[in-house]
């Protein structure tokens, strides 16, 4: 419609005429044709709805829907181990676990690096914890370890201090491996008690001293970032001699003419007289544990970054080197607690229906007037705090509680025979059926209300006796409301916590006991998150199929 | 229901004097237990109750009803008094009562008079044992909450109901556990740590909540089932895992252990029951309304406040106290992720029933059931005031 077009395209009066001669698009009031207007209209209401919405949606997703996927993810997470031991696994993966040996020394290398700088970081003793889940005595193993690492090292530094007293100097480290403007004007802060610049590497001293470089850069970070000090007032880790040990060793540093050249010239005609240690057999010595073949496998094993080890436990297998296999018949815990979660919920819900299904039936039944008042006492344990339904459980079903008493009282219960209804199953279910029987009453309650009474009475005055008339023309109706309940009921069962955790005692709890015992006692998260993402996929699943055969915006409180 | 379908006719003395004499045979055994012989209770009952109904059907005269009935509960108190004291009076009284009602009810057929003509005895019998069952399951859902009560005025710390209270010996009661519920530092602590963080989470969700069931009610919605679902979630997914997860994840960004953690969390956890309430309500709205007020110049945000809000706020509002009772009465998740500066009232509750048994707690609960009986309260006048705003109910 623009100027540019218009002597290209059909002018105003062309178009008015073909209009007028075959039916062209029916226009809006401004001239656009009524679809497109029509659409750009629903668009302008679908957005305007979306933007009420995404606060919401966003503020649900974020304090939420992450959490949720952020556990998801730490039940197959496990860069602990390549993350604390990175050439140790690096290493690691050219041994073959089956082979029987042991692993070479170029494992035990990079192990005894890996647990220097986890043992300054305290890091060690946290995976030892990790591995632990997977076999007992790493925990002790790595903390073992971490005390007595320093011995190998111990075995160059003093080679090295009695070659010349400097090596045990910062100064003369840091003149080594750092850049000498950095060193000048380090040196010259120090003097004043200024604060430090950052340490800079000299440039080429990679290629000279590969691996004292990375160690002692190693330090001079942590230095900087932990301890806030600088390399130029700290003397280097034990773990740099040794790494300049094995740089004199295999390098040739004749070309080195930069700070320090004749001590380390000095140093690299003394080495080859330096007395050794074998990594392995340092190891060997702190802990005899590292010759166990069983100890690498595992390590091995556990050092890709994720893992599937936590849902193997989960459900009772572990990771052998044949691959994943049940565990022994006498520490399989989780299937026998999944099967009782499954049975305890199932129990509960079929009790809430038969319970629930002859109130429903009577409130549905009776007029408006007297059904809103029996409503009230179906609403008031629903609206009654869980604590305070939970604890009155707690005061009746306990031992030398109301209904024990009133058993003994009345005699049919001996006083020294009092009935034993908490701290097990029994009082898990009778106190979860009362505190989920409102979500089977409300639902079967809205179902049952909209069935006429009339056909029952049809149904008997065709003949039917009471029960074919009510199995098989009210029944029938009521199944929707018995499946909405039941769903429901189940869902909520199979996730609860507190009721189990007070009146259950150790056969009446739940996974989630399970679950909440790893987070804040034994400190295994991804077990923890493992059992939870099981549960919740059982929980989605029947979310799914409520919304499928209910609908979510069904769901009736009250 | 006042009508009478049936024409009440005297029942005979065969099928009268059997079903009382069973009914007192049952309350004998209680009368038995309490005073040494369950035995001597049931024989004695069913003959002294049998015995009362033949002189009520054979010898008083019609209109002397009311006179029998007094003079029974007269009767049945004095020999409760001179058995069991005051508690003994009061069920004596209610036994004379019941018996009075019951001899009548049996005898002169009046069970009949609501039901159709037509029923055979035995739809009778199911129809009445129908009730008693449904009776029993209310007596299920409702006395564990009963029961509570008055154990809360226990003046010792026990968990159960002591021979003095049995007696009501006054000496056997007390408020010492709401005293101590009103200055203990750990509970008055908790009570204002839960005063704090809910109704700071139910605006959150209450204000958030409304607008997206706004919006999900408008009618082309793309995608709305899925968004539906997750805003229902945090009600299905198992408490403990969301807790799990907000313990993770709120550690990593740092709010684990703060306040605005809690409500943050306690907020997710009420939308569900804010969308339910609200949407419900604007299921019944009339959209042409909004039209009609656009059309007569209101801008959106005048539409919304004076027009769509003041129809929709009873489910609002009910909305909200779902909202507030779920934060109020959270426990799993502020255990994770509170610190013990946070400690709500559910939580001490919990805490108190793992470890150190203290009928304090029953005060609490005590309280706890009375802020529950006036939000339930609220929440059914609203729910007909709603429903008589739109015109679905009469009443």
């Amino acid at each position: 419609m623009t100027d540019a077009t218009a002597g290209a395209g059909p002018n105003p009066q062309d178009a008015a005429a073909k209009a007028a001669e075959k039916p062209g698009p029916m226009l809006a009031a401004d001239g656009t044709p009524l679809k497109k207007s029509l659409s750009r209209a629903l668009r302008r209401q679908k957005l305007r709805a979306l933007m009420l919405i995404a606060p919401l949606l966003i503020f649900v997703l974020v304090t939420f829907v992450a959490p949720i996927a952020d556990m998801l993810f730490r039940s197959v997470e496990n860069q602990i181990v390549s993350d604390t031991l990175p050439r140790t696994t690096a290493a690691l993966d050219d041994w073959n676990a089956d082979s029987g040996e042991l692993p070479g020394e170029a494992v035990y290398e990079g192990l005894y690096y890996d647990m220097v700088i986890a043992e300054e970081r305290k890091l060690h003793t946290r995976l030892g914890s990790r591995l632990n889940y997977e076999q007992t005595g790493l925990s002790s193993l790595f903390r073992q370890t971490g005390r007595g690492v320093d011995d190998i090292g111990e075995v160059y530094f003093d080679q090295f201090d009695d070659l010349n007293p400097a090596w045990d100097e910062a100064v003369t480290w840091a003149e080594l491996m750092g850049e000498p403007n950095w060193v000048a004007e380090a040196k010259a802060r120090a003097g004043n008690d200024e604060s430090i610049p950052g340490f800079e590497m000299k440039d080429g001293i990679e290629d000279l001293l590969p691996r004292t470089a990375e160690m002692y850069g190693i330090f001079a970070e942590f230095t900087e970032t932990e301890d806030e000090d600088s390399p130029i007032e700290e003397e280097p880790w034990e773990m740099v001699h040794v790494a300049l040990y094995q740089d004199l060793v295999s390098q040739d540093v004749s070309g080195y003419d930069g700070a320090q050249a004749d001590l380390l010239n000095e140093a690299k005609a003394a080495v080859g007289d330096f007395e050794t240690i074998g990594f392995k057999d340092g190891f060997l010595e702190i802990e005899d544990d590292w010759g166990n073949h069983d100890i690498w496998a595992t390590i091995k094993t556990y050092s890709p970054n994720y893992t599937n080890g936590y849902f193997l436990a989960a459900v009772d297998m572990e990771k052998t080197p044949d691959g994943p296999a049940l565990r022994d018949e006498n520490e399989r815990i989780y299937g026998i607690l999944f099967q009782r979660t499954m049975f305890m919920s199932l129990m509960i819900t079929f009790s809430c229906i038969l319970l629930g299904y002859p109130v429903a039936w009577l409130l549905a039944n009776l007029p408006s007037r007297s059904a809103n008042l029996l409503l009230i006492l179906v609403l008031l344990p629903f609206w009654t705090s869980l604590l305070v339904r939970t604890s009155a459980w707690k005061v009746m079903l306990q031992q030398q509680g109301v209904i024990n008493d009133v058993l003994v009282w009345l005699g049919l219960v001996a006083d020294d025979a009092r009935l034993v209804m908490i701290n097990n199953q029994f009082g898990t279910i009778v106190a979860m059926t009362h505190i989920l029987l409102p979500f089977m009453i409300l639902p079967l309650y809205s179902v049952m209300q909209t069935i006429p009474p009339s056909y029952l009475r049809a149904a008997k005055s065709l003949g039917a006796t009471n029960w074919t008339a009510f199995w098989r023309v009210y029944f029938p109706q009521s199944v929707p409301g018995i499946g909405a309940g039941s769903i429901l009921v189940f869902i909520l069962a199979i996730g609860y916590y507190i009721t189990p955790e007070i009146v259950g005692g150790t056969t009446g709890t739940f996974i989630s006991n399970r679950i909440a015992y790893h987070i804040s006692s034994s400190l295994n998260w991804g077990l923890a998150a493992a059992l939870g993402t099981i549960l919740l996929a059982v929980v989605m699943a029947l979310y799914w199929c409520y919304d499928k055969i209910v609908g979510i915006d069904n769901v009736k409180l009250g | 229901m006042s009508a009478i379908l049936t024409k009440v006719e005297q029942r005979p003395m065969s099928f009268t004097l059997p079903v009382v004499g069973a009914a007192g045979a049952f309350a004998g055994i209680f009368v038995g237990a309490a005073n040494g012989s369950t035995i001597a209770g049931i024989v004695g009952g069913a003959v002294l109750i049998a015995a009362l109904a033949f002189i009520a059907m054979t010898s008083v005269p019609s209109d002397k009803e009311k006179l029998f009935r007094w003079a029974m509960i007269a009767i049945f108190a004095v020999t409760g008094l001179l058995f069991g004291a005051l508690p003994g009076l009061i069920v004596g009284g209610l036994f004379g009562w019941f018996f009075g009602w019951f001899i009548y009810w049996i005898g002169q057929g009046r069970y009949r008079s609501h039901l159709v003509p037509y029923l055979t005895p035995g739809q009778v019998l199911w129809h009445y044992a129908f009730r008693v069952i449904c009776g029993a399951i209310f007596v299920f859902l409702i006395t564990p909450i009963l029961v509570v009560m008055p154990l809360s005025f226990n003046a010792e710390n026990f968990f159960t109901f002591t021979p003095e209270m049995l007696r009501f010996d006054p000496d056997g009661y007390s408020l010492k556990h709401y005293r101590d519920f009103l200055t203990n530092s750990e509970w008055t602590n908790a009570v204002w740590n839960s005063l704090r963080i809910a109704p700071v989470a139910t605006l959150l969700s209450v204000s958030l909540g409304t607008l997206a069931a706004i919006g999900l009610s408008q009618s082309h919605v793309p995608g709305k089932r899925a968004i539906m679902a997750v805003l229902i979630s945090p009600m299905i997914v198992p408490l403990i895992i969301s807790a799990t997860g907000m313990y993770f994840f709120y550690s990593k960004i740092g709010i684990v252990g703060t306040y605005w953690g809690v409500v943050l969390a306690h907020a997710v956890l009420g939308i569900p029951f804010v969308i339910i309430t609200v949407t419900a309500t604007l299921v019944g709205f009339d959209r042409s309304l909004v039209r009609a007020a656009a059309n007569m110049g209101a801008n959106p945000v005048t539409t919304f406040f004076r027009v769509q809000m003041p129809l929709i706020l009873p489910g609002v509002i009910s909305g909200g106290l779902f909202a507030f009772i779920t934060s109020f009465d959270e426990v799993v998740v502020v255990i994770f992720i509170g610190s013990a500066e946070l400690q709500t009232l559910p939580w001490q509750m919990f805490t108190g029933l793992r470890e150190q048994i203290s009928p304090t707690i029953l005060a609490a609960a005590t309280i706890l059931v009375g802020i529950s009986i006036c939000l339930l309260t609220t929440v059914e006048l609203l729910r007909r005031r709603s429903e008589r705003i739109r015109g679905m109910s009469p009443g």
